[in-house]
């Protein structure tokens, strides 16, 4: 079969499923959907639709984004616009087969809104809901929409026509089209597509490497996950493009063994790819070959950077290597190569499937496109979402994100990970994009995008971050190696409380010299969550180092537990589940804490019911409390109510 | 009669003999195939692929992902990304070392678990999140860790 041929079955295949006469149930099956319990509800619709005698098609979709409301089930009933319901249990999902598959009650309660043409009284439009009105789905736009384990799906929506498109023109114009569409590598660095290729198709030479960057390693991020999982024909395409463009001939996709559904998404396009002539020796009839191979990782976050990822490679220690020469020049086995990150490639096959222009329109001048975010921390909304780049940072966390969790108090949003830094409320008006966010002191990062509330001690996630890349840096270079373990020294001392006065300059001169001497981009970024920090959160540093006190409650060694003496009512709850014994106290008599043997777990706080909320966390605070337990005097509340606002007691 | 370390390995050493390339590849599987590196084993895939005992043991100690001491029946992996770090992983891993009598990193005196810290598994939107031998349990709390223990 030609592929125009097996082009014209796959649509026709998937107009015959739009347009069944059977109901049609996707599943989003995508690990965050597996995490929430997507499985059991899965097996359920089965055990239903059998004992309902109910004939139905089933797909096993990536994800939507909509993470929060996960497990994520779509009906199309025949005739009727798709629906999608969200945070279903094996319980809501078996009344809502019933119901809608055999009562016609679209259940409406359940539901979260519809796709497609039509309207469902009760149910609003899903594209209207402002998690997802503000996105334009680019590299997204087929997840959760398609079964990512069929090449045919993929081809009914347009997938491979990006490649023959990008066959019929020169290698030349098929890099201008990249150049012009503005498209920038969507793994952090922001380097143009184009003008790399381009570097790579100048060079000489019959081998040529070209990898794709499935290293995610931000801890905080996903998007290259949810992609892999959600639609790998998207990046596969793109790479095929990159191979005919810069005339490379072999290829790698680079992927953290944490993936496992992902690597066996890719093993699947693979095999889908050689049948339908893909991959290979002279693709599509054409004098384009190009081999690709899966390689996983081994738990190493220094091999995103590429020359660590290409050491990788070879069965080599990742460790990175001083550039120039650059990959394009001397790469994978001392041959030209080109690094792209997965949704960079992604975005590739997408402007060839439409054009430069199309794809250019959106966004800012310097930074072309979308960008997808991992949302995820104290937000209410969390998920996958590709916005336009320039929207600004308060618009991701307010009208995509919904706010902050229980509503409390913004504090701080932390994009590009372990690389990026903080940025506080003062920013929420902040463009994002490549440049106002390095502006900023931080960067974009590959898109993770973690929300912080009160609750997060700034100080506290600088010495996280610091000691993720003290642990990560591979120890080649002494500024790395040395550097940041002296400011993850200086950042638990201050976060102990035995910080000096002295420390902040301190952590700033070693901050500048390990930005500026360090051999790879682990290191050159490794101090900007200090930096960050400290130019948008100076005083709760001072706060830590002066007063021995942590306004987020967050540091261990500066709160102490109390129990107040005029609310405890000796009810015992706290001192059997401490799990170090130690409360003492007695049946209504009031409860203490010993302070010597307390580990600060905040268990006692956890299980004092809410109605008497006895216990208190403070900092740099005594509370007066009796010195051994006497007898309780408080009168007991009346109702729940009564108590509710008082003070905090459960996170 | 149990099968020695090396019959175990060599169906995976023989197709890749003379590869050094292929280091981390094999030593993954063999890591599959054993639970663990053990250090007879690092002698025979030295063997086999070519290269020295401190070559590859200088590979695998590189990656988190390798294990040089027998691994427990089960393994749980509690996140420690930045996402769950926000949302309170801290507290869920101190509740399962507890819980377990393990510190992170370690295996209970019976070899029923083995307890590890994980970067990220990328299911940050249901943090904070724990893997049990390859099931991930998002949403958790401490009780709701120590819940999902009861299972094993």
């Amino acid at each position: 079969m030609t592929f125009d041929e097996r082009r014209k079955q796959a649509i026709s295949d998937w107009e015959a499923l739009q347009q069944s006469d059977k109901p049609h149930i996707l599943v989003g099956m995508a690990t965050c959907g597996r995490a929430a319990g997507a499985a059991a509800v899965l097996a359920t619709i089965k055990e239903e639709l059998a004992r309902l005698g109910i004939e139905a098609l089933i797909t096993e979709v990536g994800c939507i984004g909509m993470c929060y409301a996960e497990p994520l089930v779509d009906i199309i009933k025949p005739g009727r616009p798709r629906i999608s319901y969200g945070n279903l249990t094996p319980e809501t999902v078996k009344q809502l087969i019933e119901e809608y598959l055999v009562n016609d009650n679209p259940r409406p309660d359940l539901a979260m809104g519809t796709i497609g043409e039509g309207s469902v009284e009760g149910i609003p439009e899903l594209a209207e809901l402002p998690i997802m009105k503000p996105q334009v789905r680019i590299s997204l736009r087929n997840c959760g929409h398609i079964d990512p384990a069929d090449i045919n799906q993929y081809i009914a929506n347009g997938g491979y026509s990006g490649l023959i498109r990008a066959l019929k023109m020169t290698q030349k114009e098929v890099i201008d089209e990249v150049s012009k569409s503005g498209l920038r590598g969507r793994g952090g660095a922001g380097a143009f597509t184009g003008f790399k290729w381009e570097r790579l198709w100048e060079q000489p030479g019959d081998v040529k490497y070209l990898i794709c960057n499935a290293d995610e390693g931000d801890p905080g991020a996903f998007m290259d996950r949810s992609l892999l999982e959600g639609d790998p024909h998207s990046v596969l395409e793109g790479m095929l493009i990159g191979a005919y463009a810069t005339g490379s001939s072999h290829g790698y996709i680079y992927c953290r063994a944490e993936y496992p559904l992902a690597i066996q998404r890719l093993e699947t396009a693979l095999k889908q790819m050689e049948e339908y002539n893909l991959i290979g020796d002279n693709i599509l009839g054409t004098d384009l070959s190009f081999n690709l191979e899966i390689k996983e990782g081994a738990g190493a976050f220094v091999c995103g950077e590429e020359t660590a990822l290409m050491m990788s490679i070879e069965g080599k220690r990742g460790m990175p290597r001083p550039r120039p020469p650059f990959p394009a020049q001397s790469g994978l086995w001392g041959k030209p190569s080109n690094v792209n990150n997965v949704e960079t490639w992604a975005n590739v096959s997408a402007i060839f499937q439409r054009d430069a222009e199309w794809y250019a329109q959106y966004g800012t001048e310097s930074s072309k496109g979308t960008k997808t975010f991992a949302l995820a921390g104290k937000v209410v909304r969390t998920g996958l979402v590709e916005v336009p780049m320039g929207i600004t940072v308060g618009d991701i966390i307010y009208e995509v994100g919904g706010g902050i969790v229980n509503n409390k108090e913004f504090r701080a949003v932390l994009t590009g990970g372990p690389s990026g830094g903080c940025l506080p409320a003062s920013k929420l008006n902040l463009p994002v994009d490549y440049d106002s966010l390095t502006q900023a002191g931080t960067i974009m990062g590959s898109g993770g995008f973690v929300v912080a509330d009160e609750d997060t001690c700034m100080v506290d996630m600088a010495r996280y971050f610091l000691s993720f890349t003290q642990d990560e840096s591979c120890g080649k270079c002494v500024p790395c190696r040395v550097g940041t373990r002296h400011m993850l020294d200086i950042l638990e001392r201050i976060t102990r409380g035995e910080g000096q006065p002295s420390d902040i300059d301190l952590l700033e001169r070693l901050a500048t010299t390990i930005k500026s001497t360090s051999l790879c981009q682990l290191g050159g970024t490794a101090p900007n969550p200090v930096l960050t920090t400290l130019r948008y959160f100076r005083e709760e540093y001072e706060e830590h180092i002066v007063e021995k006190r942590c306004r987020a409650l967050a540091c261990t060694e500066l709160i102490k537990f109390f129990i107040l003496p005029d609310k405890c009512q000796g009810c015992m709850i706290c001192l059997r589940n401490c799990p170090v014994d130690a409360i003492i106290g007695d049946r209504r008599m009031v409860h203490i804490v010993d302070q010597e043997k307390c580990i600060k777990c905040g268990t006692c706080m956890d299980v004092c019911p809410d109605r008497f909320s006895a216990v208190v966390k403070v900092s740099a605070e005594e509370i007066e409390v009796p010195s051994e337990p006497i007898p309780v005097t408080a009168s007991r509340p009346a109702t729940k109510k009564e108590d509710a606002g008082e003070t905090a007691t459960n996170d | 009669m149990e099968k020695s370390i090396r019959e175990r390995l060599l169906p995976i050493l023989e197709a890749n003999q003379g590869h050094k390339e292929s280091l981390i590849p094999v030593l993954q599987k063999v890591q599959g195939e054993l639970g663990y590196l053990p250090e007879e084993s690092l002698s025979e895939i030295a063997h086999f692929l070519g290269l020295s005992s401190s070559e590859i043991f200088g590979v695998a100690s590189f990656y988190a992902q390798f294990r040089f001491e027998r691994q427990g029946e089960h393994t749980i992996k509690v996140c420690q990304g930045t996402a769950c770090h926000v949302r309170g992983a801290k507290r869920i891993m101190e509740a399962v070392a507890q819980e377990l009598n393990v510190e992170p990193g370690g295996t209970t005196a019976d070899y029923k678990f083995s307890l590890e810290q994980v970067a990220c598994f990328g299911c940050c939107a249901l943090a904070p999140v724990l893997v049990i031998d390859g099931q991930v349990h998002g949403r958790m709390t401490t009780s709701g860790a120590r819940k999902v223990l009861e299972d094993y």
